[in-house]
């Protein structure tokens, strides 16, 4: 994100003195511009230019010489009495009579590196002699900076950190994608300007229109455009000769360079970025040697590559929109990726001197399909895709031919190139009172069109609608309510009043979103807790729960770019994450854990089809409509839970209780009353990651399967490290929800007559279903000749053993009984017990324990 | 001598005397129940001198019975009197004496059963659910794999948008066997928003519509302490006639004071989203701001973009909205004083445990 240098943005626009980073980014904030950080001075404390007086070579016995130096760093820094400061220097590339950089005892240098007066070779050195590398200002480490070479001559004493920009905060601004024109200083000035009223002369302003003799030839041509828009509609290139191109480019603008975050290359370089930092307006120096007339703009041709600057070889798509120059055959060679990077063949070399500059307009779509496919967002990508001002070009090769001329000592061409295609858009019609319908704040027409004519519009009033052309940097603005954001932009959104709308009255909360809170509030007051894990798997966990290749759970979404590779389906189960969540726990030495969470899974369907391609802005046809919903995977709520070591714990009252199976059956029995269906419950040997012997498979009332719960295999809570006979349950809420009808209970009255209670024991199979003879109990009763009078059936107990004998056990039963308008007599309890023995009887064989 | 034999006269009135305070000095004396009754069998029994006496009455000469009964039935109320109210003074200290022997030591731990919890980041949405419901909207939700079309399209984010590119989207691949080659994406996405929701909502209910939807969503960013790859989100939308950005500010004015206390105020400015125009980003003021209260960013917002509204079959000719969206996380660590994001997303109980099940 653009970087803003302070002094940089005051040759634009009027700053105020001791503007600070903190107080700019305030200022910017107001009108769009986020502050992303402050870059604190690369250098603080005391760095002045100082004269060496003294230089005395000492060897020393590792080989290395010394050198022993007085330097004059003038009256208010040198030694008292006046004597010049002793400092030693490893460098060698000055002599006494340079002017150098001295950072002085309390200066904290980039690393940071603080200097302090120490002791060193014998003597003690007062400072540092400064290197340009050890000041941020360059990788060049030869030697120490000598003033002289750069071209400055300035007084012993002078405050080096004014004098190399090093002293200065930079501002790094946010900028919002429709907002290109802010990557300039131009633009950040001219919002400067517009958030604080300070006066602000545009450099992009006036646009030349002299007329030119031809210059370099360049054809525009477009055999395939995107969305019917020419690849390039404004191409400008100037020749400049004789030009010192790859000379170091003048201090201040490597300084600005660097302050922007950008590397000092060479000068022809350096001016091409300066001139787009300054103005927005990317540009190109090509070695006028090295390119062939003419120029011929054009897409790709498959098959066709390019070594870019950056020395990689890159295939290019039909789509790819090129520059070309013609060597042999008419643009046969490709000299760049329009817009995006140069290629490396016609860069400026050490044999350069002749230049040609180009600066262009693309279409923001190609550039950013390329810079896309090519995984080239370079800084002229990133702000031609963004859009740039059509009318810059002009303005950019003048300004970058004027600093080539003035720094490197070249002549530039009269000659001038400027294919202008460009067309003006017709002007936006916007009914004068929109921004006041809009935004809520009585904005008058006056005040509408005084607003859009400050940020460069052409506005014609005409009563109630206004006609606005907006100004050739803001390609964003193209329908009304881009105008009405301008409008309360700039009168500030500060003035919008704060008003509570009348809602349609609603009907609050569904009953799926009021069951979803039941059941979790049911879970915690449980003793579970609540976790959240994340939806990302991969087939390692499947294959650790034992999911075997056929089962459903298998198949996946998978995404195209995972944050890990080994995670990269989408699960289709919680407890594949979540027990991933219980094994954390335990890790972390939770040995009892009770976990749960709720949550969507996705089920994608075999038979799933792509979703269709469909433009916005319109709404689609129905059946477009159905087909995207056809693509998108069925994913249900799901309720999972995990539950490991003590389900309650041992204390000074006495030991606990470890988890088992049943307490996984309790918490999904919990979710299944909440939502209010009666859950069937089955034994099911054959699902992962469930012990065979241990497992239910839950059932709503039509036999659809809502889940599983039950003890986990051991091998699983092997594998996961958990507790020895962890249980896990996981239900699918939805599909609850779905067996219900909605309907309010109707309640049953409540008896006053007395109870009247009955045990039973009765003697079955082993493998008979306790559910199964509970089931017969309650069909038995209900059918005895006292009527309907089961209030109640609780198994308080089974035994097997052998007062039942081999293969048998014992299910003792207790029946609470009443009528709702009689008490029960001995005779009907009776008949009820005869009755519950009678169809366990005929149901199992069941007899009445002795 | 039997044991029967009066020690003392029916009419010795001096000895009667002598007895009843022989007998109030026992009663007196007794310190506990097992006391009293010896002194009650000694005082009162058959055998001790009063009931001695008493009996002796039946032989005396008719004149002098009354007298003698007189005398004896008084001096024997008055034992029965006092062993009555040695009885009941005697119990009392009895039943203290048990509670206090029965007391136990009421600090020992008391947590028997585990204690459950709720995810904070869950309980945060259902409260903030809350507050839009008392504003009589409604709770509105969709998946969270969702086509690309819902996702960007219908939200006027361009197919080259920058904007669509920065959204670190995650995309799905087409399934084994699907029509097209396997590796191509499938026109699906795990939303990078809940504004896909918005689109759905306009398309299926009648306007106006006023709705939240908090959920899940989903950008390609690597865990640390500030970002997550899942988080959650809160949109609001209202479509209706003549709504504007004044109402857009009450509503979220109303929404951070409900968060975050009455003294909460909220900020607008200038920014862009695709789907909104005017755009706006909410800040909210922040006492506990590290290094000094100020404005901290919250959401985003702003007017919905006629582009939205008529992907969704809306007039922007006679409809305007407003939307708005912000983070669950965010505002939970603000409300909360959570540091890392780490915390909200590992499932490790102790983070949820401390927040209980209200929030």
């Amino acid at each position: 994100m653009p970087r803003v240098p302070l002094t940089w943005l005051a040759e634009h626009v009027e700053t105020p003195a001791g503007l600070t980073a903190e107080q700019l980014a305030a200022d910017l904030v107001r009108v769009g511009l986020e502050e992303e950080a402050i870059l604190p001075a690369a250098v603080t404390g005391p760095l002045v230019v100082g004269e060496v007086v003294e230089r005395t070579p000492e060897p020393q016995k590792n080989g290395k010489t010394i050198n022993w130096c007085r330097v004059d760093v003038g009256a208010e820094h040198n030694e008292p009495g006046g004597d010049p400061r002793g400092i030693v220097c490893g460098a060698h590339n000055f002599d006494v009579g340079d002017r150098v950089v001295v950072a002085l005892p309390g200066a904290v240098l980039p690393g940071p590196f603080p200097i302090a007066s120490r002791k060193t070779y014998g003597h003690v050195s007062d400072g540092m002699i400064c290197s340009a590398r050890e000041l941020g200002l360059g990788e060049d480490h030869d030697g120490i900076i000598v003033l002289s070479t750069l071209g400055i001559d300035v007084p012993v004493g002078t405050d080096a950190r004014e004098l190399l920009g090093l002293g200065e905060e930079v501002l790094e601004i946010n900028v919002t994608p429709d907002r290109g024109y802010c990557f300039s200083m131009r633009g950040v000035a001219r919002e400067f300007s517009h958030s604080t009223g300070a006066s602000f002369t545009d450099p992009g302003l006036p646009v030349p229109t002299d007329e030119r003799p031809a210059g370099f030839a360049v054809e525009l041509e477009d055999d395939a455009p995107i969305h019917d828009v020419p690849g390039c509609d404004r191409f400008v290139a100037q020749v400049v000769r004789g030009v010192r191109a790859t000379d170091p480019s003048p201090t201040w603008m490597q300084r600005r360079l660097q302050q922007a975050g950008m590397r000092p290359i060479n000068l022809a370089v350096d001016v091409t970025n300066y001139v787009m930092l300054d103005l927005g307006q990317p540009m190109h120096a090509y070695d006028l040697a090295r390119v062939a007339e003419p120029i011929v703009v054009r897409r790709a041709r498959t098959g066709e590559s390019l070594r870019t600057l950056d020395d990689v070889v890159r295939t290019l798509d039909p789509q790819d929109l090129l520059v070309t120059d013609s060597p042999a055959g008419r643009g046969e060679r490709i000299i760049g990726l329009a817009g995006v990077m140069g290629g490396g063949d016609s860069e400026v070399g050490d044999a350069t001197s002749d230049l040609l500059v180009e600066a262009a307009h693309w279409d923001p779509v190609t550039v950013a399909r390329t810079a896309r496919r090519h995984k080239l967002p370079s800084e002229a990508a990133k702000r031609y895709e963004r859009g740039v001002d059509p009318q810059l070009p002009r303005v950019a090769v003048a300004r970058a031919v004027a600093l080539l001329v003035e720094h490197g000592g070249g002549v530039a061409d009269d000659g001038l190139t400027d294919v202008d295609r460009t067309v003006v858009p017709s002007p936006i019609e916007l009914p004068a009172d929109l921004p006041a319908r809009l935004v809520g704040v009585p904005y008058t027409a006056d005040e509408v069109s005084a607003t859009l004519t400050e940020i460069g519009c052409e506005v014609r009033g005409d009563g109630d609608v206004l006609h606005v052309l907006p100004p050739t940097w803001r390609p964003d603005l193209t329908v009304g309510v881009d105008l009405v954001e301008e409008v309360a932009r700039l009168r500030g959104y500060d003035a919008i009043p704060s008003v509570v709308p009348a809602a349609r009255p609603g009907l609050g909360l569904t009953a799926g979103q009021r069951t979803r809170r039941s059941v979790a509030r049911a879970l915690a007051d449980a003793g579970l807790v609540e976790v959240l894990s994340y939806p990302f798997v991969g087939a390692d966990q499947l294959d650790a729960l034992a999911i075997g290749p056929d089962d459903d759970r298998r198949r996946a979404a998978r995404l195209l770019n995972p944050l890990s590779d080994a995670q990269p389906l989408m699960r289709t189960d919680l407890l594949t994450t979540l027990l991933d969540t219980a094994r954390r726990n335990v890790a972390r030495g939770e040995s009892d854990v009770a976990v749960f969470e709720i949550g969507l899974v996705t089920l994608p369907q075999p038979d799933a089809r792509v979703a269709p391609r469909l433009p916005g802005g319109v709404r689609p046809s129905d059946d477009d409509l159905a087909a995207l919903e056809a693509a998108v995977p069925p994913q249900p709520r799901r309720v999972a839970g995990v539950l490991a070591g003590q389900r309650e714990p041992a204390g000074w009252w006495g030991p606990g209780r470890r988890v088992d199976h049943t307490d996984a059956i309790a918490a999904a029995q919990v979710v299944a009353d909440v939502v209010g269906v009666p859950l069937g419950i089955a034994a099911d040997d054959a699902r992962a990651p469930f012990h065979p012997g241990r497992c239910a498979r839950l059932a709503t009332a039509d036999g659809t399967v809502v889940g599983y719960a039950g003890e986990l295999h051991p091998n699983v809570v092997t594998a996961l490290g958990l507790p020895a006979r962890a249980a896990a349950f996981e239900v699918d809420l939805d599909a609850l929800l779905a067996a219900t009808d909605g309907a309010p209970l109707q309640a049953t009255p409540v008896s006053t007559f007395p109870v009247a209670k009955e045990d039973v024991a009765l003697v079955v199979d082993a493998d008979v279903p306790a559910r199964d003879v509970l089931d017969a109990v309650r069909v038995g009763a209900a059918a005895s000749e006292a009527g309907d009078v089961v209030e109640s059936v609780r198994l308080f107990d089974v035994y097997t053993g052998s007062q039942v004998g081999e293969g048998k056990k014992s299910l003792a039963v207790a029946l609470r009984l009443r009528a709702a308008d009689r008490t029960l007599t001995a005779a009907e309890t009776a008949a009820v017990r005869d009755a519950v023995v009678a169809e366990a009887g005929r149901r199992f064989g069941a007899t009445l324990r002795a | 001598m039997s044991d029967d034999t009066p020690t003392l006269s029916p009419l010795d009135a001096v000895g009667v005397e002598a007895a009843v305070k022989d007998a109030l000095a026992a009663v007196e004396a007794a310190r506990d129940l097992d006391e009293l009754k010896s002194a009650r069998i000694a005082h009162t029994g058959e055998r001790s001198p009063l009931a001695l006496a008493n009996r002796a009455i039946g032989a005396l000469a008719p004149a002098d019975k009354g007298t003698a009964g007189k005398l004896l039935g008084g001096a024997r109320g008055q034992v029965q009197q006092a062993l009555a109210a040695r009885q009941e003074v005697l119990e009392a200290e009895r039943d203290a004496r048990v509670l206090v022997e029965e007391t136990v030591d009421v600090t020992l731990p008391a947590d028997r059963r585990p204690r459950g919890a709720r995810h904070p980041l869950e309980m945060l949405s259902e409260r903030v659910a809350d507050i839009f419901v008392a504003m009589g909207w409604e709770i509105a939700e969709g998946p969270e794999l969702e086509a690309e079309w819902f996702n960007f399209d219908a939200l006027n984010f361009g197919v080259d948008h920058p904007a669509r590119q920065m959204q670190d989207t995650f995309f799905v691949a087409r399934a084994d066997g699907a029509d097209g080659t396997d590796g191509a994406d499938a026109g699906l996405v795990l939303r990078t928003h809940t504004s896909p929701v918005q689109a759905r909502t306009l398309l299926e209910r009648e306007l106006p519509v006023y709705i939240a939807c908090p959920g899940k969503v989903f950008r390609t960013d690597e865990l640390d302490a500030t970002h997550t790859p899942v988080f959650h989100q809160v949109e609001g939308l209202a479509v209706d006639k003549g709504l504007t950005m004044a109402h857009l500010k009450g509503t979220l004015d109303h929404f951070a004071q409900a968060i975050f206390g009455p003294e909460a105020r909220t900020r607008l400015r200038p920014s862009f989203f695709p789907f909104t125009e005017p755009s706006a980003e909410m800040d909210l003021w922040f006492p506990q701001k590290k290094g000094g209260p100020g404005w901290i960013e919250w959401g985003g917002c702003g007017m919905v973009n006629p582009n939205v509204l008529r992907a969704c079959g809306v007039d922007p000719e006679v409809y305007s909205g407003f939307a708005f969206g912000m983070g669950i996380e965010r505002t939970l660590m603000l409300r909360h004083g959570i540091a890392d994001m780490h915390d909200m997303v590992e499932g490790d109980v102790r983070f949820s445990t401390q927040f209980g099940t209200e929030i």
